[in-house]
């Protein structure tokens, strides 16, 4: 709850809860190993909320990945304009109901520019997908090599880790990034967010994954590779990382949420996503100014926004329930 | 306090509790019956998952919310099952009164000895001032021998040692002088010289108050120290009772041998162990000092 | 006791230093050069370069971060002769756009802050108490479900969404509330209140939920813990065993964390205040990243950084007076 203490709440990387109890999804790990992938997936299979939330993922990934095709075919790019969709003698708002909706625009068009929404949603599911993805990859890569590092060497590499930790948890992170973000040149604006959301997100998934390699270390199958001989990097990723496999997967997939949230929110405060390029966060921030006039221009990309953080939630919740459950708590 | 209407302190017949699982119901204990003279010292003895502890808790009418008792339950002759839930009540803690396993778990971090053995009285004795409380809840520390009762009675249970946290929940459960005290495996969590001194005390409460026991174990060798029966259980059900020389030396039931020869000759060790602590009066346990233990 | 309160004092000023090291490196590193930005229109190499000097900027980065930590406590003068300027004591910097010390424009938006950040705490602390114990009472009942499914859903709502669809239904459709304006207390509180409705509940719906899901865990667990069994054993009402064995130990958790993220919140409500235009210092610091303006974007971070590091401590020390086990082995 506490990982960036400002008021972007929406869906934390780390949720309340297991936050104080690292050891939650530590006996999680053996089970799914026991149980194997498949019986995770016979469980989800059955949960309407986690297959609707997979559904709206898949969906948005694929929009993501055929966004020129898609908008080959409604026919606009995100960043042509067309005066003849807006009615200059009302201040450029869309012509036809629900924000200019038509067989031309399918999701209307901006107000002021006539920019069609579609091809922009479209292509902000592109950014929205991939910045949130590649975040949670390199804090997954970051989180769990230094916290297999912190938990496996312990002594003074884990002192070190474990402060570096408690100080970029300390740290003001939302803010922080802001001002970094602010004073970069907008150059490459994507793999800045994606680093700078990185750097505070690890030590979230790192603590745990120390918690856990800490107590793995001791079991009996890494003593006796250790005493075969086998090396501290062997032992590390051939007898310990595969334990902590369907920790890494919950504990990522409730983090990607938290990353979209976070990337909309930096892009609606304008310091995301450079403009002309289309983001989610940053259509409803442009929306504020017509929010009263033009309902459907924040609706549109906020339900699309919206649904999109849910289904990641609601996925990462059920996974948690089900491979908790294997473990029998 | 002793309204006795019949012989028997407790007379459990028939008693069966029952899980209602995915794959159909479950007997965690099947048609049990145990018997106790006012004063008397029962032991029942099993393995763990033999449905001990379950017998116990459902005497007592705590089974948990998603199982169902059923048979009957006489304490005094006044029947416990089917009892309304205020009636029971009445009956925990202080007619019967309960010692668990672990005593840490079972004591509450939050709050002072003192004040958990004050509710406890005070539950059952309405219109008791707190004064009062306070100087029974001393007197029951000094009964089980805690040394400085009136200073310790504000100390956490984290500040004692496990052995003295056990004396803890013993006083506590002593508070309302109980005609029967139920101990589930109350020396399990504890190092066998402590062992030694609990079931000592625990001897020389039933001698000196008359409390009935029943002593819930899976140790043979602790309930041969203190009791008279033993009640054989495994799966729920009992395979064999009688007097615990005939178990001793006749044991009847291949179960029971089981047990019987995992047994090491701990009875001897206690046997020296009491003769070196006459009484049971000092023990090494209590000298422990007891700031900041584990937390 | 005072020994664990310094030894925290202590590291909360390291990491403070740290926070002031790392933020005041990022912006020497990356920010343009301020003397650009103050020299304006008219300028000339050699303007820029007097400004430079007249503020320190041409110094090495050691000795200004030196200047500027002393300026934090000794307060520092920027610039001398007539252009000179005083920043007195908490200096956290001086913004030339505004020609004020970023201390006082905090400390004028200070009080707006945290009355969104207060109202917006009793909010989420009783929806979020409430809903959870509700939930876990209710333990796998419709009513359990449909909390949890709630608290799912207003996790996952971006609250300037939902500062949109609310302004939008309720001020412009059923004009329930006025439009936003602000109104000092003493004017009008009727109106000033108004104002802070929603600004209230957009703030506070992301952490009730956050909050219901973590009291529902803990009570959950208690129920689970012997001591409540050995309560029961003893005879006492169920309302006693409730309120005195499951809720302090089930709801110890949530101060801590209430105490970090009131803290967070105290600096600013950056995306809230911002929707809905309320002059505090997260709108400040919003309104400064389109402003460029680096020294109060500076100033509200490290005020953040202290909130957070206070927070930490008053959180640890409260804690020893509620948790025996604590108090007892600091």
């Amino acid at each position: 709850m506490t990982s960036f203490p400002t008021d972007l709440t929406t869906a934390q990387p780390v949720e309340a809860g297991t936050d104080d109890t690292p050891e939650a999804p530590a006996a999680a790990a053996a089970g799914a190993l026991r149980s194997g992938a498949g019986g995770t997936w016979q469980a989800l299979r059955h949960d309407v909320g986690a297959m609707l939330g997979l559904g709206y993922i898949v969906l948005v990934t694929l929009v993501a990945i055929l966004a020129p095709v898609l908008t080959s075919i409604s026919g606009w790019t995100p960043y042509e304009f067309d005066q003849t969709a807006i009615d200059p003698n009302l201040g450029g708002m869309p012509i036809g109901p629900w924000g200019g909706v038509s067989a031309e625009h399918w999701f209307g068009v901006e107000p002021g520019s006539g920019r069609d929404i579609f091809a922009r949603i479209v292509y902000g599911a592109r950014v929205s997908m991939s910045i949130a993805l590649s975040a949670t990859l390199l804090t997954t890569v970051l989180g769990v090599s230094l916290g297999l590092m912190a938990g496996y060497f312990g002594g003074r590499v884990d002192l070190v880790i474990s402060r570096v930790m408690d100080f970029l948890m300390a740290f003001p992170a939302l803010i922080f990034m802001i001002a970094v973000l602010s004073a970069l040149p907008a150059g490459n604006r994507s793999a800045l967010l994606v680093v700078v959301i990185s750097v505070f997100g690890w030590p979230y998934l790192a603590r745990i994954v120390r918690g856990q390699t800490m107590s793995l270390a001791q079991r009996e199958f890494v003593e006796a590779a250790r005493a075969a001989g086998a090396s501290g990097t062997r032992i590390v990723f051939r007898e310990i990382l595969p334990n902590l496999r369907s920790t890494i997967i919950v504990m990522s997939t409730l983090a990607v949420p938290g990353y979209i949230g976070t990337e909309a929110g930096l892009s609606f405060l304008g310091v995301g996503v450079v403009p002309p390029a289309p983001s989610w966060g940053q259509m409803i921030s442009a929306s504020v100014k017509w929010y009263a006039v033009d309902p459907a221009y924040f609706v549109v990309p906020g339900v699309c926004l919206f649904l999109l953080v849910l289904s990641f939630t609601v996925l990462g919740d059920r996974l948690r329930a089900v491979v908790d459950a294997q473990e029998g708590r | 306090m002793t309204a006795t209407t019949s012989d028997a302190l407790l007379e459990v017949r028939d008693l069966t509790v029952t899980f209602q699982t995915p794959r159909g119901p479950l007997d965690a204990v099947r048609s049990l019956d145990l018997d106790l003279e006012p004063g008397g010292a029962l032991g029942i003895v099993g393995e763990s998952g033999s449905g001990k502890s379950m017998t116990s808790l459902a005497i007592m009418g705590l089974q948990p919310r998603a199982a169902r008792r059923t048979g009957s339950v006489r304490l005094l002759g006044r029947e416990l099952v089917g009892m309304s839930e205020p009636d029971l009540r009445r009956v925990r803690g202080d007619r019967v009164a309960m010692v668990f396993q672990d005593p840490l778990s079972s004591l509450n971090p939050y709050y002072t000895v003192g004040l958990q053995i004050e509710e406890a009285y005070r539950a059952h004795r309405p219109g008791v001032t707190r004064r009062e409380a306070r100087r029974v809840a001393v007197e029951a520390l000094e009964r089980v021998h805690i040394r400085d009762a009136a200073r310790r009675v504000n100390h956490y249970p984290h500040q004692f040692s496990g052995g003295m946290r056990q004396r803890v929940m013993i006083a506590m459960a002593l508070s309302t002088e109980p005609e029967l005290l139920i101990a589930d495996e109350p020396t399990t969590a504890l190092d066998v010289t402590v062992q030694a001194q609990i079931l000592d005390l625990l001897q020389e409460i039933r001698r000196e108050t008359g409390t009935g026991l029943v002593l819930i174990t899976h140790d043979l060798a602790v309930v041969s120290e203190i009791t008279d029966h033993i009640v054989v259980m495994k799966d729920g059900v009992c395979v064999e009772r009688g007097p615990v020389e005939r178990i001793f030396t006749r044991p009847q039931h291949p179960y029971t041998r089981a047990l019987l020869d995992a047994v090491p000759r701990i009875d001897d060790e206690i046997g020296e162990l009491r003769a070196v602590t006459p009484g049971s009066a000092v023990v090494p346990d209590q000298v422990v000092p007891t700031n900041g233990g584990p937390a | 006791m005072p020994r664990f309160l310094l030894s925290r004092v202590t590291s909360g000023l390291g990491v403070l230093l740290l926070v002031c090291l790392f933020t005041y490196l990022v912006f020497f590193a990356l920010s343009p050069d301020p003397a650009v930005q103050i020299c304006g229109k008219n300028c000339t190499p050699e303007l820029i370069d007097q400004i430079r000097g007249n503020l320190g900027l041409d110094q090495p980065f050691w000795t200004q971060f030196v200047q500027f930590v002393v300026g934090i406590f000794a307060g520092r003068t920027y610039g001398e002769g007539v252009s000179a300027v005083d920043c007195a004591a908490p200096c956290l910097g001086y913004s030339f756009q505004s020609s004020q010390a970023v201390w006082d424009m905090i400390v004028q938006r200070l009080p707006v802050s945290a009355t969104v950040a207060v109202g917006a705490a009793v909010l989420w602390l009783l929806a979020g108490l409430a809903g959870g114990l509700l939930s876990a009472v209710k333990e796998g009942t419709f009513a359990d479900r449909f909390i949890t499914g709630l608290t799912l859903t207003s996790m996952s709502i971006p609250n300037y969404v939902l500062a949109l669809v609310l302004q939008y239904v309720l001020v412009v459709k059923l004009q329930w509330l006025p439009f936003p304006q602000a109104v000092p207390f003493a004017d009008d509180p009727v109106q000033w209140f108004l104002n802070f409705v929603m600004p209230w509940m957009v703030l506070a719906i992301g952490y009730a939920a956050a909050y219901t899901r973590l009291t529902r865990a803990n009570v959950l667990d208690v129920l689970r813990e012997n001591y409540v069994r050995t309560a029961f054993a003893k005879g006492l009402p169920p309302s006693l065993v409730w309120r005195r064995h499951a809720l302090r130990p089930a709801l110890t958790p949530v101060v801590t964390i209430f105490g970090m993220d009131f803290a967070g919140l105290l600096g600013g409500a950056l995306i809230t205040e911002t929707v809905f235009g309320i002059n505090g210092v997260g709108k400040m610091a919003a309104d400064s990243i389109a402003r460029n303006d680096q020294p109060v974007i500076m100033g509200v971070t490290l005020l953040a950084g202290f909130l957070v590091v206070v927070g930490n401590i008053v959180v640890d020390v409260v804690y020893t007076t509620i948790d025996p086990r604590v108090r007892v082995n600091a």
